[in-house]
């Protein structure tokens, strides 16, 4: 384990988390969490756990940011800001 | 050059002749990648679920490069829920096999030794394979229509 590149990862990680709660577009929230995901990936395959950095890799940014994006599809923004 | 312009104009919004193409390309090999993570799962990371997903992955993204009807004429709803219900056979009907018939546990592969005489050993190593295979087809379908129907708002029609 590289404890630089731990640090780093981490803290896209954290930094990725709270922009995708704050930001106002559900389609820019779905797109950072796809960025979230990726770092969680990073995170797993740097520990050693390939085996979970794949599923992660996989489900978490490949069928789940579709099916979010799917989803927003049918919904309707209610107000402008 | 005329053709090509011809193709063009016809074409609907968010159709584009270069994804189109890419994804035609790249969608066998999506595919033949996902049945070498199915297959080669217990000797290197990936398994039936990593493999599954990124198979019906490709479904997916044929559906978002071209439209729900050209992805359907490659797995049809009926071949996609045979397929799930097949995975999920495979996978009890290996691991019950093993506890009704031949006096071992749920899931224990070693058991089947005794309908075919190969050793344990080489049992443990199929039965897995075995099962992996199965979770692979049935998460392949499941993934796969999940985004269709969806997308679709469960009419399996048009769809994105």
């Amino acid at each position: 384990m590289i404890w630089i590149l731990d640090l780093m990862i981490l803290i896209l990680v954290v930094v990725c988390a709270l922009v995708a709660i704050n930001v106002k577009d559900l389609l820019s929230a779905t797109i950072i969490f796809g960025v979230y995901s990726f770092a969680m990936c990073l995170l797993w395959a740097e520990m050693g756990a390939v085996d979970v950095a794949f599923t992660e890799a996989t489900v978490g940014a490949g069928i789940s940011t579709i099916l979010f994006v799917a989803a927003i599809l049918h919904t309707s923004r209610r107000s402008k800001d | 050059m005329r053709l090509l312009q011809d193709q063009t104009a016809g074409q609907k919004l968010g159709e584009s002749l270069i994804i189109q193409t890419a994804v035609r390309m790249l969608v066998p090999f999506i595919q033949l990648f996902g049945l070498y993570v199915i297959v080669h799962g217990h000797y290197s990371p990936g398994g039936g679920f990593q493999g599954g997903v990124i198979l019906g992955a490709s479904f997916v993204l044929l559906t978002l490069a071209f439209d729900q009807k050209f992805a359907l004429k490659y797995m049809s709803e009926k071949a996609n829920n045979m397929l799930s219900n097949a995975g999920a056979l495979l996978f009890t009907g290996t691991a019950t096999l093993c506890a009704i018939c031949y006096g071992g546990m749920f899931l224990d592969y070693s058991a089947l030794d005794k309908l075919l005489p190969l050793g344990p050993i080489a049992w443990r190593s199929f039965g897995i394979f075995v099962i992996e295979v199965g979770v692979g087809l049935a998460v392949m379908s499941i993934s796969a229509s999940l985004f269709w129907l969806l997308g679709s708002n469960g009419e399996m029609d048009e769809g994105l």
